[in-house]
């Protein structure tokens, strides 16, 4: 029985990894909710737009790295990030222009919106595919291990190895530090005050002298950062792959609303509630266990309790609950 | 039929005509069986959307349990296999499903621990399924594994297997729609996107029951194949006598088969639909999508008929899947993608006319028409633009490798000008 062996084991394969995927899940709920509370409709682009956003943010890294400026050891991606950020915004706020507005203004129902956003997930996912390919891409560079696994094992001699790869680090940094502006925002500024007013009673809202398209076009221009900066980071952890991104849809979706949809907090515990959820019950156990167990209990299989392919079924299993039980989500958003 | 419809289809007819005319009556026939199975999709989501205002983004799901049902019923039992963990696998899941119904009752009749007992007998019962149906399932998998490895099916026409494979899909539409239905319009969307996953990645993993992503060739065949016709002399003397090349003859004859088989289906359907439509369910049906307030003040159960059309809507996909299936020949679950199964047929639906079946046949040939000649009609235009361009210039090779990515975005635009400038759609309901 070597417990700090299992704990720098279970830290190592479940806990960085959840915490960097849940860091992504977040920002990317958050815009999700950010939607749903001030337009009213889930936007079924989403994923798509945080695949159109990394294009740009990649296409841009290319850019700079055949200039041959680069970030020394941080990943180029960082400096790229405000020229994805400031492409995605033109996008959406055209998209908002060009299709959004006239059902806003017809005040159609929001299966209406609904519709629209397939639409525009599919131009999107054209898009993305026209400008980039459907193949995978790497565009990660600077240090890799921020600890590596030989440097851990000599500084504190234990068997097991703990590595933090610079990508996880940086993607739960700049999760803390975008969604600390997000919220001094929402709770301080004129700006995040009135969209906070329209989100919670848009007819009051618009008797106090709230423009409704003011509040619209900023939430675009929020959306469009958290879902590039999401996108990115979730490409710098893994790889960007426009198919995967679509697939994100699930998990972002289940996240804002185990969270409460129309709640930002919620929308960070619903993406930290998920991906824990997916690492811990997909990933095998035996090395931990192995180590926690007394001697002679190690269990003889994997002790993986779902394999990794069915890691939808854990965050749709996880979003049946809290429909069934608690349908306004763990921070109550918006009624059902 | 009015005016309009009459002419919409004439139209959609003459792009089929025309399509045998400048490519070939092989390809045009190939994209009107596929548009036939399409129109089939089509009118099972208008069912659920146009009739009862469900928003199902399910129907890859639906669609590849279809195609399940075809696997299960029409190819030979695999008997070795069968021996080897049949009965292990059943009880497995015999057990799972006991789980579930223990934990259900559980749930309702604990009384003060109730969630304490549900979720223990939830978790043990996990462990013992795992237990149970892990060794059966490696058994299975072990016999012959590069041909087999799975437990075959039961060897009966698979003429059988297309309402098989409906009854899978409602069955699967009962599950999620008892635990969905009455929620919310989006909640009930995420929670059909998540099953449609779900039942991919399970076809995809389990092997044992339809070999995963080695996938599952040749599908026994409703009609006869190419070269037993070539081989047949009276095909043969009857062809030439019309001087048509038998080769020829033969892949065409064995694609209107196919099409006589399905249109047999899509007009029974379409009839049964108008029907249903027209009878007083179908006033019933539209009352409750137009108010259901006041359709619940009028004594009707609402959450039961959403449940029922939504049930009737999944089995119509189920079986558009098990004819697709046997149409291909095989089941290849790793080709299921979202945008093609479920987006797609919704773009059918809105374009033809949401809560119109004839809508939604016309939607579901022209858009499945578009969608396949989209590709070739982008190559000339790309073709057209770079023309102009310097030879194995980056621009140029790079537009015209990315004309394959032009249908969805063409489907987008279709979807978003139908919608505004069309909402009813092209046929539109009344």
């Amino acid at each position: 029985m070597e417990p700090l062996n299992a704990l720098v084991a279970l830290t190592n394969f479940v806990i960085i990894p959840a915490t960097a995927y849940g860091s992504q899940l977040a920002l990317g709920a958050l815009g999700v909710t950010l939607i749903y509370g001030i337009l009213r409709f889930s936007n079924f682009a989403h994923g798509d737009t945080m695949a159109l956003g990394t294009t740009a943010v990649i296409l841009t890294t290319w850019g700079l790295q055949s200039a041959g400026i680069n970030f020394g050891p941080l990943p180029t991606a960082l400096l790229a990030l405000p020229v994805g950020i400031a492409v995605c915004a033109l996008l959406l706020l055209g998209t908002d222009r060009l299709v959004y507005r006239f059902y806003r203004a017809k005040k159609a129902v929001p299966v209406i919106f609904v519709i629209a956003s397939l639409g525009v997930m599919f131009v999107y996912n054209g898009l993305t595919r026209f400008i980039i390919g459907p193949e995978d891409q790497r565009f990660a560079d600077g240090e890799r291990f921020l600890v590596s696994a030989r440097g851990f094992r000599e500084a504190t001699g234990l068997d097991e190895a703990l590595v933090i790869r610079t990508t996880q680090a940086i993607t739960v940094v700049v999760a803390v530090i975008v969604v600390a502006i997000l919220f001094w925002f929402l709770n301080r500024t004129r700006t995040g005050k009135s969209m906070r007013a329209y989100s919670d009673n848009e007819d009051l809202a618009l008797l106090s002298g709230i423009n409704p398209e003011k509040v619209v076009a900023y939430t675009w221009l929020i959306v469009a950062a958290l879902a590039t900066i999401a996108g990115t980071l979730y490409g710098l952890d893994k790889s960007f792959r426009p198919f995967t991104y679509f697939q994100l849809l699930l998990p972002i979706f289940a996240a804002a609303i185990v969270g409460g949809l129309g709640s930002p907090l919620g929308a960070i515990a619903g993406g930290f509630v998920i991906a824990f959820a997916e690492v811990t019950i997909t990933y095998p156990l035996k090395a931990v266990l192995g180590y926690a167990l007394p001697d002679g209990w190690e269990p003889d299989g994997l002790v993986q309790l779902l394999s990794t392919d069915y890691k939808f079924a854990v965050s749709f299993v996880i979003l049946l609950i809290v429909l069934l039980f608690r349908p306004t989500g763990l921070f109550a958003g918006k009624s059902v | 039929m009015t005016l309009r419809a009459t002419l919409l289809f004439t139209f959609v007819l003459l792009l089929f005509v025309g399509t045998g005319f400048y490519q070939s009556w092989n390809v045009a026939l190939t994209i009107f069986n596929m548009g036939l199975i399409s129109a089939i999709m089509a009118l099972g989501v208008n069912m659920q959307w146009g009739y009862a205002g469900l928003f199902n983004v399910g129907v890859m799901g639906f669609v590849a349990l279809g195609g399940l049902g075809a696997v299960l019923v029409s190819m030979p039992p695999n008997a070795e296999a069968i021996t080897a963990g049949g009965l292990r696998v059943l009880a497995g899941l015999s057990l799972g499903a006991a789980t579930v119904i223990a934990a259900i009752f559980a749930y309702r009749k604990g009384g003060r621990f109730a969630g304490w007992l549900t979720a223990g007998i939830l978790l043990a019962g996990f462990f013992l399924f795992r237990a149970v149906l892990d060794p059966g399932v490696d058994a299975i998998e072990a016999v012959n594994p590069a041909r087999a490895g799975n437990i075959g099916g039961l060897g009966l026409p698979v003429l059988l297997s297309w309402p098989v494979g409906g009854l899978l899909a409602a069955g699967a539409a009962w599950i999620i729609g008892k635990v969905a239905l009455g929620l919310r319009s989006d909640y009930l969307a995420i929670a059909t996107l998540g099953i449609a996953e779900i039942v991919i990645a399970m076809m995809k993993n389990e092997d044992w029951l339809a070999r995963g992503v080695k996938n599952v060739i040749g599908v026994p065949r409703p009609v006869p194949y190419e070269v037993d016709l070539q081989a047949s002399e009276s095909f043969v003397e009857s062809v030439t006598g019309f001087g048509v090349d038998p080769v020829t003859a033969s892949t065409i004859a064995v694609k209107l088969a196919y099409t006589g088989l399905f249109a047999v289906v899509l007009l029974v359907l379409v009839w049964l639909a108008q029907t249903a439509l027209a009878s007083p369910w179908g006033r019933m049906m539209r009352a409750i999508r137009d108010n259901e307030v006041a359709a619940e003040a009028m004594g009707k159960d609402v959450t039961a008929r959403h449940l029922q059309i939504f049930i009737l809507g999944s089995a119509v996909c189920g079986l558009a899947g098990a004819m697709m299936t046997t149409l291909d020949g095989q089941l290849t679950p790793g080709t299921y993608q979202p945008l093609r199964y479920t987006f797609l047929i919704w773009v059918m639906v809105i374009v033809g006319g949401q809560g119109n079946n004839l809508g939604a046949v016309l939607g579901g040939f022209l858009v499945w028409w578009l969608w396949v000649q989209v590709e070739p009609m982008g190559a000339l235009l790309m073709n057209g633009i770079t023309a102009g361009m310097a030879d194995g210039s980056w621009l140029k090779g790079h537009l015209l490798e990315s004309v394959a990515h032009m249908r969805l975005l063409t489907m987008g635009l279709i979807l978003l000008l139908v919608l505004r400038f069309s909402p009813r759609g092209l046929l539109p309901e009344r």
